[in-house]
């Protein structure tokens, strides 16, 4: 199976006409680009080269101005991500107290690499600089979730509660 | 909203709010008169919403209804009292009584025994503020906080932050007023610059100047904006003053639009600062519905409206020029200067733009004169600086301390030490940009220009404690793998430099390095710094000289003896078997998974240092202890 054929994309007309809304709301703002990308990436989970080419059309600007501008961001993703997004801060607070060893024990556990969605679609893995909980540090974060204080030891069973949520 | 409505409203406010700043004697006498016996102050913050404060804050309510209390008691929810590492934090006035790590069963306990009986729970108590005879230790006379001036933090954990009546109950928008009412846009310019005050980004600019040069460009748009796109990664100052107190800088915002002649502000705020977000855009719609944002403000015929961009994850954003070109929606990269953005900033108007602690303390500076301001801090750095104390130090979390303070102050005192009896080794000030502050240099008093002259910087505020366990060259590694990262790409000396400079650390602590590798590595940072567009390319190198600076012995170890000091780098360390320890289990050799280990049972094992990949596996798995790396 190709890549593509793997990422083929899926838009549904509601989320086009939800994203054509949001065109129309931001159209006649000086600089809209970036909040159209945001919410559009709300909508579709990520941004695939269709979901751009939309934006530009109804910006009326080139698609690759587009391109250029979600492919400097590290807010943007072309690929879609897991349905559990799991995010390791290393930041400095979180490095020096060992944040590479959770990485480590995450991707060891899933098999995949930071930057990688498990070929279920189940997880992604990102890492992240800093989300602001120095206290807890090393910190993850699942989703909206936040795990502080972390040792690598804690990954399995913190993980495996996720695999089990999605099986029932 | 005209002055006696503001004056009206601080009235009805006012006394609920002083009861959590008096002693507890004096305000149980105030606490009867506001309706409220007692007051429960819990952390909102980032910090302590991570640690569960929202599961407390439901379980307090929740209890408080239980037991019939919720009318004489009221729950406020703040922003960040700057203790993180012991949150969720939950205060209840007038006792003053600080519960730490607080939990729902806990929360239980407090509301039967505390709220409902007045006893206060001594056991949930945070130990600092206990006294041997279990009397309580007010906040403020704790190490922690005794040291620290709060100014720019000042309403940081004492208000609430999502409503507009408590800002005003602690002298809210009466700069405002003040400036719209009775000064001129040059008495406005002249008292900030008089005060000193410099920006708290990490460039250190004086504050007045900027608004004098972008008052002196004729145009008939003009804009104001925050930089609230706090990228240093262990850092969180400015995050947490939007979070706590974010009318604050709504307020100073509207002064300086009415000091250079703008009718627009703009905030660029990250988008991974959800709450921040949240709060900021609730307090400026409540700004709005109070007549604060919008047409003739106080009667004065100023107009002046802002909004909120989000950022989207690029740290050159934060530097001014990069940060307006992705406000206009385009890619975050920066352009020369001059102009600079007092002449041509967002849009190509003239722009003033300041960082989230800039102007925080504006609104104090005009209720208080530059007296008040320079009377605090050393002569070129007057008042004071907020740091976000991270990594090996046992009070993490958000500190507020008059210039000049001392390292030592900060980490012995305010900070609680290091912990696990670890030695000292360095802090790490101003990020990707800065550099370290060894040991030897501990009781230099902090300003922007002792910094500068110990090769780092103030930075935005972030500090990073490192102790004996940590390799200097490892972090400066650290950093560099961050810069590049995010170079932007668009000139060379940043986008190739950085990543050079990164291959010669990856040399060092794989165990390659050469000598001649460190004047190569001053050579090329000497190019960038000359060289690069940008702070970001000029200021990279800092942190990889600064540790050469002082700690050469370390990547001499790395080069010469290819060992790693701290036993951080991974391809310079080396498992060994003690003989006299080793039973001859065989557990080791069974479970490496490269069959590095040889042996015969019941007879010491060897590891073959050339087979091991230093997985560490043998090490954990051994039950005598014989097992060793350095």
């Amino acid at each position: 199976m190709t890549e593509s054929s793997l990422n083929a994309f899926k838009g549904t007309l509601a989320q086009e006409r939800e994203l054509k809304d949001v065109i129309a709301k931001h159209k006649d703002m000086p600089g809209a680009l970036l909040p159209v990308l945001q919410e559009a990436q709300g909508i579709y989970g990520y941004l695939p080269i269709e979901v751009q080419q939309m934006v530009a059309d109804g910006l009326g600007i080139s698609l690759s101005e587009v391109y250029g501008v979600a492919t400097f961001y590290s807010q943007f993703s072309l690929t879609p991500k897991g349905e559990h997004r799991i995010s390791v801060c290393l930041g400095t607070a979180c490095y020096v107290k060992g944040a590479d060893k959770i990485l480590a024990a995450l991707e060891e556990k899933l098999g995949i690499k930071s930057g990688e969605c498990t070929p279920d679609g189940m997880f992604s893995i990102d890492s992240c600089r800093c989300v602001g909980a120095c206290g807890l540090a090393p910190v993850m974060m699942i989703d909206d979730e936040v795990y502080g204080k972390m040792t690598p030891d804690q990954v399995d069973g913190i993980i495996d509660k996720y695999i089990k949520k999605g099986g029932k | 909203m005209k002055l006696e409505e503001l004056n009206k409203i601080k009235k009805e406010h006012e006394q609920i709010v002083k009861v959590r700043k008096l002693i507890a004697s004096e305000g149980e006498k105030l606490a009867k008169k506001t309706g409220y016996r007692k007051q429960v102050l819990v952390c909102g913050g980032t910090g302590c919403n991570s640690s569960g404060s929202k599961k407390v804050i439901a379980a307090l309510e929740k209890s408080l209804k239980a037991n019939g209390l919720e009318k004489e008691i009221l729950v406020v929810r703040t922003g960040c009292f700057g203790l993180c590492s012991l949150g969720p934090i939950m205060i209840v006035y007038p006792e003053g009584a600080f519960y730490s790590q607080a939990t729902p069963e806990g929360v239980e306990r407090i509301v039967k025994e505390h709220l409902k009986e007045g006893k206060v729970v001594k056991e949930l108590l945070y130990e600092k503020t206990v006294h041997e005879d279990g009397s309580i230790i007010s906040l403020s006379e704790t190490n922690f906080y005794k040291k620290q001036l709060r100014v720019a933090l000042r309403n940081c954990g004492v208000i609430d932050p999502e409503n507009i009546d408590e800002y005003i109950a602690v002298d809210g928008y009466q700069a405002l007023a003040k400036v719209l009412t009775k000064m001129t846009p040059d008495d406005v310019i002249n008292e900030i610059s008089a005060s000193g005050l410099r920006g708290r980004g990490g460039g250190g600019f004086p504050t007045g100047r900027k608004w004098s040069f972008a008052k002196a460009s004729v145009n008939d748009v003009k804009y104001v904006c925050c930089n609230a796109d706090e990228g240093d990664p262990g850092a969180f100052m400015d995050r947490s003053i939007l979070e706590g107190d974010p009318q604050c800088i709504i307020e100073a915002m509207i002064i300086a639009g009415y000091a250079i002649g703008a009718h627009h502000g703009f905030v660029y705020i990250r988008a991974e600062y959800p709450i921040a977000v949240e709060r900021l855009q609730k307090a400026i719609d409540q700004a709005k519905e109070y007549g604060f944002l919008g047409k003739d403000i106080f009667g004065s015929g100023f107009d002046f409206d802002m909004e909120i961009r989000l950022g989207a994850g690029a740290f050159v954003c934060g530097e001014e020029t990069a940060l307006m070109t992705s406000i206009e929606g385009n890619r975050g990269e920066p352009r020369p200067r001059p102009p600079f953005p007092a002449v041509k900033g967002l849009f190509g108007k003239p722009t003033v733009l300041n960082n989230v602690e800039t102007y925080a303390n504006i609104a104090q500076i005009i209720l208080n004169g530059s007296k008040w301001f320079t009377s605090m801090g050393t002569p070129t750095s007057p008042g004071t600086k907020v740091f976000a104390l991270g990594g090996k130090i046992t009070n993490v979390g958000l500190v507020e301390i008059p210039m000049g303070t001392t390292l030592r102050e900060i980490v012995e005192e305010i900070g609680g030490g290091i912990p696990n009896g670890k030695r000292f080794k360095a802090a790490q000030t101003g990020g990707p940009s800065g550099g370290c502050i060894p040991a030897l240099h501990i009781d230099t008093p902090i300003d922007y220009d002792s910094l500068l002259a110990l090769g780092s910087m103030m930075g935005s505020g972030g500090m990073i404690i490192l102790d004996e366990d940590t390799c200097m060259v490892d972090i400066a590694k650290f950093y560099l793998e961050f810069t590049v990262d995010e170079s932007c790409g668009k000139c060379t000396p940043c986008r190739v430099g950085t990543r050079r400079l990164l291959q010669f650390l990856e040399k060092i602590t794989s165990g390659h390095g050469e000598m001649e590798d460190l004047e190569k590595i001053e050579e090329l940072s000497r190019h960038m710094q000359t060289s690069s567009l940008c702070a970001l390319g000029q200021t990279a190198p800092n942190p990889v000289l600064s540790t050469m600076a002082y700690f050469k012995d370390e990547y001499i170890a790395h080069i010469k003896d290819k060992t790693c000091p701290a036993g951080v780098c991974k391809a310079l360390m080396k498992y060994e078997i003690i003989p006299a320890k080793c039973k001859g289990c065989t557990l080791c050799a069974r479970n490496c998974p490269v069959s590095a280990i040889k042996g015969t049972v019941k007879q010491p094992h060897v590891i073959d240092q050339d087979k091991c990949i230093k997985c560490g596996l043998c090490m954990k798995n051994c039950k005598f202890d014989a097992i060793y790396t350095h």
